[in-house]
C-alpha cells in the first residue's frame, strides 16, 4: 500500500515545474500561497498528479487541498 | 477589522505596473466610434483589431433601423425576467429566427452570453453528474461549471485522447456526462478537432455541447459554428452562442434538438433570476442574422483577412498562437514587459489590439492578439502589419 511518505516525494517532483522561484517544497507547503502560482497553475498541476497516479482529481477537491501533505493524503484516498 | 479589499492588494499593484509603461491598455476609452473598424480615442483614430467584430455588423443601417424601431415600440427596458415579467414578442421572433438559422428545433435567448454558459451549463448539469472541460476554456465555462455544482473534471486542450483517459477513469459512475468544447478558443485562435471528440461517443456515454461564442457566424459553409464545419452537427447536443460578436449586439443563446429542452427555462437560474434583453438589442439581432444568412459573402471577406493577416504577421517571424489560419490572430510575446510595451507601440501607431496576459490566457503566455472583421478593408489589414513591423522592428 502506497503511504503518504512515498507520495510526497513524487508531488515534490511533480511540483519542479510550477516552482518558478525555487522555493523550498516539503510536506508542509502551501502550494498557491507559497509557490505564487496561480489558479490555472495549480490546475495544470493537479493534472499531472492525475497522470502519474492514473487517478481522478475532480477540480471541486482542489478547492479543499492546499497543502503537499493534504495533496498526498487525498492521492492515498484514491490509490 | 479586515479590510475586505486588502486581498486584491497585488492585482493593483500590477495593475500600476502595467499602465505605468503607457495607457490603460485594460481600459481605452471610445470617444467615438466612426465604423466596425475605426474609432477616435484621445483624439486620435485608431484601427480597431480587437474587438471581436467579426461581420462587421454594428454599424448595418437595416440593424440599425431595426433597433430605431424597437424602441419606439417596445421602450428601452424589459424591466423584468421573462418568467416574472413575460417575454416580449421580439424575444420569441429572435429564438425562432436562430432556430432557423441553426437548422434546430429549440433556443433559448439569454441577456449576455456569459449568462448563457452560466445558464445552460448550470441548467445541464447538477451535483450528481460530471462535466469534462477542455483546459483553455473560457471563464464563463469554468464558472458555469461551478455553478452547476457537477464534479469537474479537466482535460487537456483540444485532446481527446486525454479525455479518453479520463472518461475511462470514471466509466460507470451514477449520473450523466456533458464534454464541453469551444469552436474557437479566444486566445490562441485554434479550433476543437470535434471529429476526435465525436469519435468518443462510441466508445463512451456523454453528451456533448460546443460553445460557438467566436465562431457562430464565422465557420461552416452555413455559418453556423464548429459542427457545420465538421459536417458533424448532429452529433453536437448542445450548442451555445453569444450576440456580442458576430451578431454586433449583446446577449447569448443555447439551442438543441432535445424534446426536454425547453423545461431548461425553469430550471437555469441565470435565465430566471435576471431582466431579459432589451427590445432594440433583440431587434438588431434578429435583423443581424438576417443578414448572415442573405450575405454569406461575409465569411468570405472574414476568412481572407483573416489569412492575409495571419500570413503577414507569420512571415515577419512572429510566433503564431496556433497553426491554422483563424479570425482571432495572437503572437506570442516573451514577457509580460515586452507584451504592455509592445501594446503601447501598435497603440502610439494607431493600431488597437488586445493585450492578453496571465492567468487569463493558457500556459502562461503572454499575447498581443487581433481579432478580424469583415469590416477591415484590405488596406487596413496592411496597416496593421506595417504597424507591428515598425513596432517590433522586424
Amino acid at each position: 500500500m502506497t503511504e503518504i511518505a512515498d507520495i510526497v516525494p513524487v508531488l515534490v517532483d511533480l511540483l519542479k515545474p510550477f516552482n518558478t522561484e525555487n522555493k523550498p517544497l516539503t510536506e508542509a507547503t502551501d502550494i498557491p500561497a507559497e509557490l505564487n502560482i496561480d489558479s490555472v497553475g495549480v490546475l495544470d498541476f493537479i493534472m499531472e498528479v492525475e497522470d502519474h497516479f492514473d487517478i481522478e482529481i475532480p477540480m471541486n477537491a482542489v478547492a479543499n487541498i492546499r497543502t503537499v501533505g493534504e495533496l498526498a493524503a487525498y492521492v492515498k484516498s484514491k490509490v | 477589522m479586515v479590510d475586505l479589499l486588502d486581498k486584491h492588494k497585488g492585482i493593483m499593484e500590477r495593475f500600476q505596473r502595467m499602465t505605468s509603461l503607457g495607457i490603460n491598455g485594460l481600459g481605452v476609452t471610445n470617444d467615438q466610434m466612426l465604423s466596425p473598424t475605426r474609432a477616435m480615442v484621445d483624439g486620435r483614430e485608431i484601427i480597431l483589431a480587437g474587438t471581436n467584430n467579426y461581420m462587421g455588423i454594428t454599424f448595418d443601417p437595416r440593424c440599425i433601423a431595426a433597433g430605431k424601431k424597437a424602441l419606439d415600440e417596445f421602450g428601452t427596458g424589459t424591466t423584468g425576467s421573462r418568467i416574472a415579467n413575460g417575454s416580449f414578442a421580439l424575444h420569441k421572433e429572435l429564438e425562432a429566427e436562430l432556430a432557423s438559422f441553426l437548422g434546430l428545433e429549440h433556443c433559448i435567448i439569454f441577456t449576455t452570453g456569459y449568462q448563457a454558459n452560466l445558464g445552460m451549463l448550470s441548467g445541464l448539469a447538477g451535483p450528481k453528474d460530471t462535466i469534462y472541460l477542455d483546459a483553455d476554456s473560457h471563464s464563463s465555462i469554468y464558472d458555469g461549471c461551478t455553478l452547476s455544482g457537477a464534479k469537474l473534471v479537466r482535460f487537456r486542450h483540444n485532446d481527446a485522447a486525454d479525455l479518453d483517459k479520463r472518461l475511462s477513469r470514471s466509466e460507470g459512475e451514477e449520473g450523466g456526462r456533458l464534454v464541453v468544447l469551444e469552436g474557437i478558443y479566444s486566445m490562441l485562435g485554434d479550433r476543437a478537432p470535434l471529429k476526435d471528440f465525436v469519435e468518443l461517443k462510441k466508445k463512451h456515454e456523454f453528451q456533448l455541447c460546443v460553445d460557438d461564442a467566436h465562431s457562430f457566424g464565422v465557420l461552416g459553409p452555413n455559418g453556423r459554428g464548429l459542427g457545420d464545419e465538421a459536417g458533424l452537427s448532429e452529433h453536437v447536443d448542445f450548442v451555445i452562442g453569444t450576440f456580442s460578436k458576430s451578431v454586433g449586439a449583446i446577449g447569448g443563446f443555447g439551442a438543441s434538438n432535445h424534446p426536454l429542452f425547453e423545461t431548461l427555462r425553469y430550471a437555469m437560474r441565470p435565465y430566471m433570476f435576471t431582466a431579459s434583453a432589451s427590445p432594440a438589442s433583440i431587434a438588431t439581432s434578429i435583423e443581424a442574422i438576417k443578414v448572415l444568412k442573405a450575405e454569406p459573402e461575409r465569411r468570405a471577406k472574414i476568412w481572407a483577412n483573416s489569412e492575409r493577416l495571419y500570413n503577414g504577421l507569420k512571415g515577419l517571424g512572429f510566433e503564431m498562437g496556433c497553426d491554422v489560419v483563424s479570425p482571432v490572430v495572437a503572437v506570442k510575446i516573451p514577457d509580460e514587459l515586452t507584451t504592455i510595451t509592445k501594446w503601447n507601440a501598435l497603440f502610439q501607431g494607431g493600431v488597437y489590439v488586445n493585450m492578453a496576459v496571465p492567468p487569463g490566457t493558457p500556459n502562461r503566455l503572454c499575447l498581443l492578439r487581433c481579432s478580424v472583421s469583415a469590416a477591415h478593408t484590405t488596406q487596413e489589414i496592411d496597416h496593421i502589419i506595417a504597424v507591428f513591423k515598425q513596432a517590433f522592428n522586424v
